[in-house]
C-alpha cells in the first residue's frame, strides 16, 4: 500500500486497509467488500476511492484546485481492483471522473460505484460528498411550495440582436404589487443545473426570500459578450431593465434591482455595475473570473485578455458601482485568491460586502447550494413576520 | 369568558370548520384575513372550508381607506410603526447578549446545581427583559391612542360601524395567518380585542399568535440573523396563558433540548404550544384543552403531547 497524506488521520485505520490486511483479495472477496460498502467510501477526512475493471492504469481526475489533477490508483496485486485514499475535509464536495487507461487509450469515466452525479453544459461528473455534506432540502421539488411561471420573451432592437429572456413571475403574482428585479446572467445553465426554478420557489414558500420578479438572459456568445462588453451593458441596462420595469410591477430602485452571475456572469454583473453606477443596487458574484494582474502578462490565456483588462482598471478605479454585494468562491477553485483579493477592494468602496466560501469548485451545484444565503441576505424575506 | 379554538396551519389540512363545531357556532361567520394583506380579499379557499358563511370584515382594505381619507392618522400610525420598529431593534440588541449569555451558561463547565441556579439568573435576566419591551410598546401605543384617538376620527368610526354591524349578525369569528404585525395593527386600529371577546373566535398561525398575550416571533435557523426568538408586542390577551408557536417543526429546532429548555423556561408559566397542522387548543373561559399530536415544549427541554 503506497504512503497516504500525512494529513490523513493516522489513528483511523480505514476500512479499505482492513480489507487488506485480512486474508486474500480475491474475486470473492472483492465482490463482498464492494457490496458491504458505498463509494466513494466517506470515513472521517478520508475518502477512498474504488474502481473494479480491466486497465493498465487508472487515475482520478478531479477539480481541486491545489492537488495534482491526476492522482493514480493503486492495482490490488494481479485483480482488476484499484483504489486510491484521498484526503477530503469535512463539508466538501467534490466533482471527478476516473480515468481508466487501457492499450495506451485513456477514457474518462463517471465513476460506476456512485449514483451521485453533477449535471453542467458538459456532460455531468460523478460527485464526492465529504462527511457532513447534504444536499439542501431547499433545492430539491417541495410538494408544498406553490410554482411560480416562466413566461418566455423575445427583445428586438437590444445592442447584441434580438435577445431570449425567460421571465420568472413568483406564486401569486398580483399586478398590483411592487417587486424587486433579479437578471441572471446564464440564466439557462442556472436553471438546468443550478435548479433555480425550484430554489426561487422553495426560498419564496418558505419566507427566507421576498417574492421578486427574474430576467433569466441566455447569452449567444457568452465569452464575447460577458468580459465587459459595452454592448452587452447596454442590453442589459438600456435595454432590458426599461422593458422589464415598464413590462411589470417593479420596485424602480436601485435597492431593488440586482444582477447576479458565476464566472464570467460574474465578470458582466459587476462591469454592468461599474459602467452604469447608481443603477443597480445588489449583485451577485459568484466564483467570478476577476483575474487580474499586478505587473507582467495575464497567464490564463487570450480568453481572459479583456477580463483582466477590466478588472485591472476596476481595481485601479472601482468608484462605487452597487450598495450591497454577496460575494462567494468555492475554497478549490483556481479563482479563490482572485476573489479573496476582491473582498477588501469592494468594502474600501463604502459597499456592503458578504462573503463566503465553501469546499467545492468551480460548478453550478456549488452555486446552487450558496443561493439561499446571497438571495435571502440581498432580497430578505418576511420569514420572521408571516405565519400562515 | 372567551371560548375558542386556536390551530396550526389551515392550507393543506384544514380544520377550521371542526373547530366551528367544537364552538357551536351556528351562523354567520366574520371572517379577518387582514394578515394576507392585499390578498385580503381572496378568501374563496376559507370561505368553502368554513361551509360557506363567512363574511369578511376587509380590515386591511378599511384601514387603508381610513389612512387615505385620513392622512393625519396615516402619517401618525406611520410614526408610531416607525417608532415601534426602532424599539424593536433596540430589544433585540440587547436581547442577543442575553440570550448568549445564558446558552453560554448551558454549555459551561461547571456543577450542575451551579449550572442550574445561574441559568436560572439567566433566564430571569430574559423575561425582564421581554417584560420591560412589553411595557415599552403599550406605551408607545397608548401613547398613540390618546394622541391621536383613532376610534373618534370620522374616518375610523364611518368603518367601525359597518364592522360592529357585520359582527352584530355573525355567531363567531375566524382570525386568518399571515403577516402578524399587520394583523395585530389592524385588529387593534379598530379596537377589536374587546368587541371579539363576546364571539367564540377560530384563530390559526399568526391569528393565534395576535389572540394570546404575548406576540413571540421565532425561528431558529433562519438564512440570516441569530434566530432569537423575540416578543413584538402583547397580544390582544384573549387566550392568555399559552404562547401559540405555528409551524413549530419547521420553525423551531425541536431536537435540542437547550433551546427548548430556555426557550419554555423563559415564556413560562404560559404553556408554548406546538401549533402545526391538524393540532388545536380548544379554550373555554380561562380553561383549555388540547388536541391529539399537540405537543407542548417543556421546561426540561422534552416535547410533550398534552391530550
Amino acid at each position: 500500500m503506497p504512503a497516504m497524506n500525512t494529513r490523513l488521520n493516522p489513528p483511523m485505520k480505514l476500512a479499505i486497509q482492513s480489507f487488506l490486511a485480512h486474508g486474500p483479495v480475491d474475486a470473492a472477496a472483492i465482490d463482498k467488500f464492494l457490496r458491504a460498502h458505498s463509494f466513494p467510501l466517506i470515513e472521517g477526512r478520508n475518502a477512498t476511492f474504488v474502481y473494479r475493471g480491466p486497465g493498465d492504469q487508472v487515475n482520478l481526475r478531479h477539480w481541486v484546485f491545489g492537488l495534482g489533477s491526476s492522482q493514480p490508483f493503486t492495482r490490488v496485486g494481479n485483480t482488476d481492483f484499484w483504489y486510491h485514499t484521498l484526503e477530503l475535509p469535512p463539508q466538501s464536495r467534490v466533482e471527478y471522473k476516473l480515468e481508466v487507461i487501457l492499450g495506451g487509450v485513456g477514457t474518462w469515466i463517471r465513476d460506476p460505484l456512485n449514483p451521485n452525479l453533477a449535471h453542467d453544459p458538459f456532460g455531468a461528473n460523478s460527485v464526492a460528498h465529504g462527511q457532513g455534506y447534504k444536499t439542501p432540502a431547499w433545492t430539491e421539488h417541495d410538494p408544498e411550495a406553490r410554482p411560480g411561471t416562466i413566461v418566455e420573451t423575445q427583445l428586438e432592437g437590444t445592442p447584441l440582436g434580438t435577445q431570449r429572456v425567460s421571465i420568472y413571475l413568483p406564486a401569486r403574482f398580483r399586478e398590483s404589487r411592487r417587486y424587486p428585479l433579479l437578471i441572471v446572467h446564464d440564466g439557462g445553465d442556472y436553471l438546468r443545473y443550478a435548479a433555480l426554478k425550484t430554489v426561487l420557489d422553495n426560498l419564496i414558500h418558505r419566507l427566507e426570500v421576498a417574492p421578486l420578479v427574474a430576467a433569466i438572459t441566455h447569452p449567444g456568445d457568452r465569452i464575447g459578450e460577458y468580459p465587459n462588453n459595452p454592448s452587452h451593458a447596454a442590453f442589459i441596462a438600456e435595454h432590458l431593465l426599461p422593458f422589464m420595469e415598464g413590462r411589470y410591477p417593479l420596485y424602480a430602485a436601485p435597492a431593488a434591482r440586482c444582477l447576479m452571475g458565476a464566472s464570467f456572469g460574474g465578470v458582466a454583473s459587476l462591469s454592468t455595475a461599474w459602467r452604469y453606477p447608481g443603477t443597480f443596487g445588489r449583485l451577485l458574484l459568484q466564483s467570478g473570473s476577476f483575474a487580474f494582474t499586478d505587473i507582467g502578462e495575464n497567464k490564463r490565456g487570450p480568453v481572459f485578455a479583456r477580463v483582466v483588462e477590466f478588472v485591472n482598471a476596476f481595481r485601479e478605479n472601482p468608484g462605487k458601482p452597487s450598495d450591497k454585494v454577496y460575494l462567494s468562491c468555492g475554497t478549490y477553485e483556481s479563482l479563490i485568491y482572485e476573489n479573496r483579493s476582491l473582498v477588501p477592494l469592494l468594502q474600501s468602496t463604502g459597499m456592503d460586502v458578504k462573503y463566503e466560501e465553501a469546499r467545492d469548485g468551480h460548478n453550478w451545484e456549488n452555486w446552487r447550494d450558496r443561493l439561499r444565503s446571497g438571495l435571502s441576505w440581498l432580497f430578505p424575506g418576511p420569514l420572521w413576520m408571516v405565519y400562515e | 369568558m372567551t371560548r375558542g379554538v386556536l390551530l396550526g396551519p389551515q392550507r393543506l389540512h384544514p380544520i377550521v370548520d371542526k373547530a366551528a363545531d367544537m364552538l357551536g357556532i351556528d351562523g354567520r361567520i366574520a371572517a379577518v384575513t387582514a394578515g394576507w394583506q392585499e390578498r385580503e380579499a381572496e378568501d374563496q379557499e376559507l370561505c368553502a372550508a368554513l361551509g360557506n358563511r363567512a363574511v369578511n370584515l376587509m380590515l386591511h382594505a378599511r384601514a387603508e381607506t381610513a389612512f387615505r381619507e385620513d392622512p393625519e392618522l396615516f402619517a401618525a400610525h406611520r410614526a408610531k410603526q416607525d417608532r415601534l420598529r426602532q424599539l424593536q431593534d433596540l430589544y433585540r440588541l440587547r436581547l442577543a447578549s442575553h440570550l448568549k449569555a445564558a446558552r453560554r451558561v448551558q454549555q459551561a463547565q461547571a456543577p450542575r446545581d451551579l449550572i442550574e441556579s445561574e441559568l436560572e439568573e439567566a433566564v430571569q435576566a430574559i423575561r425582564l427583559l421581554d417584560a420591560h419591551h412589553v411595557v415599552k410598546t403599550q406605551h408607545i401605543q397608548k401613547d398613540f391612542d390618546r394622541k391621536v384617538k383613532p376610534l373618534e376620527r370620522p374616518a375610523v368610526v364611518k368603518q367601525l360601524k359597518e364592522i360592529e354591524a357585520i359582527l352584530a349578525g355573525c355567531a363567531g369569528v375566524a382570525i386568518a395567518g399571515g403577516h402578524v404585525a399587520v394583523l395585530y395593527n389592524r385588529l387593534r386600529l379598530f379596537d377589536l380585542g374587546p368587541r371579539l371577546a363576546d364571539l367564540p373566535i377560530i384563530a390559526w398561525s399568526a391569528g393565534a399568535m395576535v389572540v394570546s398575550s404575548r406576540i413571540v416571533l421565532f425561528h431558529d435557523s433562519p438564512p440570516q440573523g441569530r434566530g432569537n426568538a423575540e416578543v413584538l408586542e402583547g397580544g390582544l390577551g384573549l387566550f392568555p396563558g399559552v404562547v401559540p408557536l405555528p409551524h413549530a417543526r419547521r420553525r423551531l429546532n425541536l431536537q435540542d433540548p437547550g433551546r427548548i429548555t430556555v426557550f419554555a423556561r423563559r415564556f413560562a408559566p404560559a404553556t408554548c404550544v406546538a401549533l402545526d397542522e391538524r393540532c388545536f387548543i380548544h379554550f373555554e373561559g380561562p380553561r383549555w384543552s388540547a388536541g391529539t399530536n399537540t405537543f407542548q415544549l417543556r421546561t426540561d427541554g422534552h416535547l410533550v403531547a398534552l391530550h
